[in-house]
C-alpha cells in the first residue's frame, strides 16, 4: 500500500479514537460510542486518502456520524441515546471550537487495563478501541476466531458500563501499580509480532511502538514506560537481521550488525538514560531494556558482555522471577561461567511444570548440553525443542543444530 | 451507584467468632468496619449473616419443593455478611471492598446493583 494512503489510514485512526475516548469519558458505555462512530470511521478510512484529510478531522467524524444517525429509518432508543450524545457532544465544541481536539485517550489505556477487565482481554480490548484496529486482524493476532474475539469484547465492554469502571487517570500514588498492567498489555500485542513474521508484516509491531509513544506524550515522566519503549525499539532495530538472505533464522549472537537500525538503538538510548532519572524506579522492562543494550554493545566492541548481561538476568528474576526470565539467565551464565554452571541455573526452573511445554527452555537445554559434550542429552533436548517450534525458519536452524551433533 | 459488597469467609473465620481466644479481635475488626461504613455516609443497608449451618436453601424442580439443610453450594468459603454502598464508581467500591476484615482471609465480591428505570 502507498505511505500516504497508509498515513492517511493512521490519522483517521487517531482521529477516530480521539473522539472515541472524548465520547466515551461522558458517555461511559464504549460499545454505544463504537456503534455511533462505525459508519463514520469506515467513511474517513475510505475517503481520506484519497480526498485528504480534514482540517478538523474529529468534528468531520462527528458530523457525519450525526447525519448517519439522523438518516437512519428505525430508530432504537440505543441510537436515540447516541444521537442525543452526538449532538450534545457537537453543540458544546460549537464550530469554533479548538482545532487540536482535546484527547482523552490516557483514560481509555487506564480503562482498559483495569484490573477488573481480564488479563488476556486488556490488549486485544486496546487494539480496537485505542487503535481503532479491525476485529478480524486482531482475532488474528491472538489466534481466536473473529466471532469469539467479538463476543469477549463486547462482554468486556458491557462489564466497564456495568460495574461503572471509572474513565480516569488514576492518582499519583495508584499509578505505577495501575501504569504496570497498561505496559504488559501494550506489550503482549508487541510480543504477538516480534515471534510471528505474518503480522509483523501486518505492522502490529509499528502499532505496539505508537501506542507506547502515545502512552509517553500523554503521561511523560514515567520510568517503567520509557523502560519499556527502548526494549522494543531494541527489539526492532534488529528486525531486518533475524533472517539471512535465505531465509533462515540468525540467532542474536551472530546477526551480521550491519543490519541493524542505528536510529532505533540511538532512540532506545535515549529512552533507557531517561527513565534512569525518571519516577517509578528500577523496574523489570528497564533491566530487559538494559539486557537488549548489552546486547546491541557488540556493535561497537566485537563482543558480548555476558557477565554484565547474567548480572541484569539475576536482578531481574529477584524483581519478576518468571519461566521466561529464568531460562534467559541460565543460558547467560552458561555464556558467561561455562555450560555447566549453565545447566545448574536452568534447574532453578524445576518448580515451573509449564517447562516441559516451554521451547526456550528446551532449546537452551540443548545448547548446553551440546557445549557439554553430553550429546545424547543434547540430542533428545534438541528433539523436544524442534516438537515445541512453530516458527519453520527457527525449526530449520535447530534442526541443523542437531543433525551437527553426529559430527561430535 | 449502588453495589454490593458479599463478604465470604472461611470455617476458620466462622469458627474464630465463637473462639474465647479470637472473639474480640474478630467481632472488633467487623464493628470497626461497619462504624467507618457508616461514618462515611455510604451505607445503604447492610447485615452480619448467621454461619452457613443456620441456612437451608430451597428449590422446586418439576412441581416438587425440595428442602436441604445447609447453603446452596458447599464451597471453601462461604457468605458471612454484606454491605450495599453508594459510592461513584468501582474504584470506589473497590477501595470499601479492600478495607474488609474478610478481604484478607477469604474473599469480597462487588456487583453493581440493577439500576431501576428512573434511577
Amino acid at each position: 500500500m502507498h505511505p500516504a494512503y497508509l498515513e492517511a489510514s493512521k490519522l483517521a485512526r487517531e482521529s477516530y479514537s480521539r473522539l472515541l475516548a472524548f465520547l466515551a469519558v461522558r458517555c461511559k458505555d464504549l460499545a454505544l460510542v463504537e456503534d455511533a462512530l462505525s459508519d463514520a470511521f469506515v467513511s474517513a478510512l475510505k475517503t481520506w486518502p484519497e480526498r485528504g484529510i480534514p482540517d478538523k478531522p474529529e468534528h468531520w467524524l462527528l458530523a457525519v456520524a450525526r447525519n448517519r444517525l439522523r438518516d437512519q429509518h428505525r430508530r432504537t432508543s440505543v441510537s436515540e441515546s447516541a444521537l442525543l450524545l452526538l449532538q450534545q457532544t457537537a453543540q458544546s465544541l460549537g464550530d469554533t471550537g479548538p482545532t487540536v481536539f482535546p484527547d482523552e485517550r490516557l483514560k481509555l489505556l487506564f480503562v482498559c487495563a483495569h484490573p477488573a477487565i481480564e488479563v488476556g482481554l486488556r490488549a486485544p480490548l486496546m487494539l480496537q478501541v485505542v487503535l481503532g484496529l479491525d476485529a478480524n486482524r486482531i482475532s488474528r493476532a491472538f489466534l481466536v476466531s473473529p466471532y469469539a474475539m467479538s463476543k469477549r469484547l463486547s462482554r468486556c465492554k458491557a462489564k466497564i458500563a456495568a460495574a461503572n469502571i471509572p474513565f480516569a487517570v488514576p492518582e499519583a500514588s495508584d499509578l505505577p501499580a495501575r501504569l504496570e498492567p497498561v505496559l504488559e498489555a501494550i506489550y503482549a500485542a508487541f510480543g504477538l509480532a516480534w515471534g510471528d513474521i505474518e503480522l509483523q508484516q501486518e505492522g502490529l509491531a509499528d502499532e505496539a511502538i505508537w501506542l507506547m509513544r502515545m502512552l509517553l506524550s500523554l503521561l511523560p515522566g514515567q520510568a517503567e514506560a520509557h523502560g519499556l519503549l527502548a526494549l522494543m525499539l531494541h527489539s526492532e532495530a534488529r528486525r531486518a537481521a533475524r533472517r539471512d538472505e535465505r531465509g533462515i533464522f540468525v540467532p542474536l549472537s551472530e546477526q551480521d550488525t550491519a543490519k541493524w537500525s542505528l536510529s532505533a538503538q540511538a532512540e532506545a538510548e535515549g529512552h533507557l538514560r531517561a527513565a534512569a532519572t525518571l519516577s517509578g524506579g528500577i523496574g523489570p522492562f528497564q533491566i530487559e531494556a538494559a539486557i537488549q543494550s548489552a546486547h546491541a554493545s557488540r556493535a561497537r566492541n566485537g563482543c558480548i558482555p555476558w557477565r554484565d548481561i547474567a548480572g541484569l538476568y539475576d536482578a531481574l528474576v529477584r524483581m519478576r522471577p518468571s519461566l521466561g526470565s529464568l531460562v534467559a539467565r541460565a543460558a547467560a551464565h552458561g555464556q558467561a561461567n561455562g555450560p555447566g554452571h549453565g545447566l545448574q541455573v536452568l534447574e532453578e526452573t524445576r518448580s515451573y511444570k509449564a517447562r516441559f511445554h516451554y521451547q526456550p527452555y528446551w532449546a537452551c537445554r540443548a545448547h548446553l548440553s551440546t557445549q557439554l559434550g553430553e550429546l545424547k542429552e543434547a540430542e533428545a533436548a534438541f528433539g523436544r525443542a524442534i516438537e515445541l517450534t512453530a516458527d519453520g525458519s527457527l525449526r530449520q536452524y535447530l534442526e541443523g543444530q542437531r543433525g551437527r551433533l553426529e559430527k561430535l | 451507584m449502588k453495589y454490593i459488597l458479599t463478604m465470604n469467609e472461611t470455617d476458620a473465620d466462622f469458627e474464630a467468632r465463637k473462639d474465647p481466644a479470637q472473639a474480640d479481635e474478630y467481632w472488633g475488626a467487623w464493628s470497626a468496619y461497619a462504624r467507618a461504613v457508616r461514618e462515611a455516609g455510604i451505607q445503604v443497608a447492610g447485615a452480619g449473616l448467621q454461619p452457613p449451618e443456620a441456612a437451608t436453601t430451597l428449590r422446586i424442580r418439576e412441581g416438587q419443593t425440595i428442602v436441604h439443610d445447609g447453603p446452596y453450594a458447599d464451597t471453601k468459603e462461604q457468605l458471612a455478611g454484606f454491605f450495599v454502598i453508594e459510592v461513584p464508581d468501582l474504584d470506589a467500591a473497590l477501595a470499601w471492598a479492600a478495607k474488609a476484615p474478610s478481604a484478607r482471609s477469604a474473599s469480597v465480591e462487588v456487583r453493581p446493583l440493577l439500576q431501576t428505570p428512573g434511577q
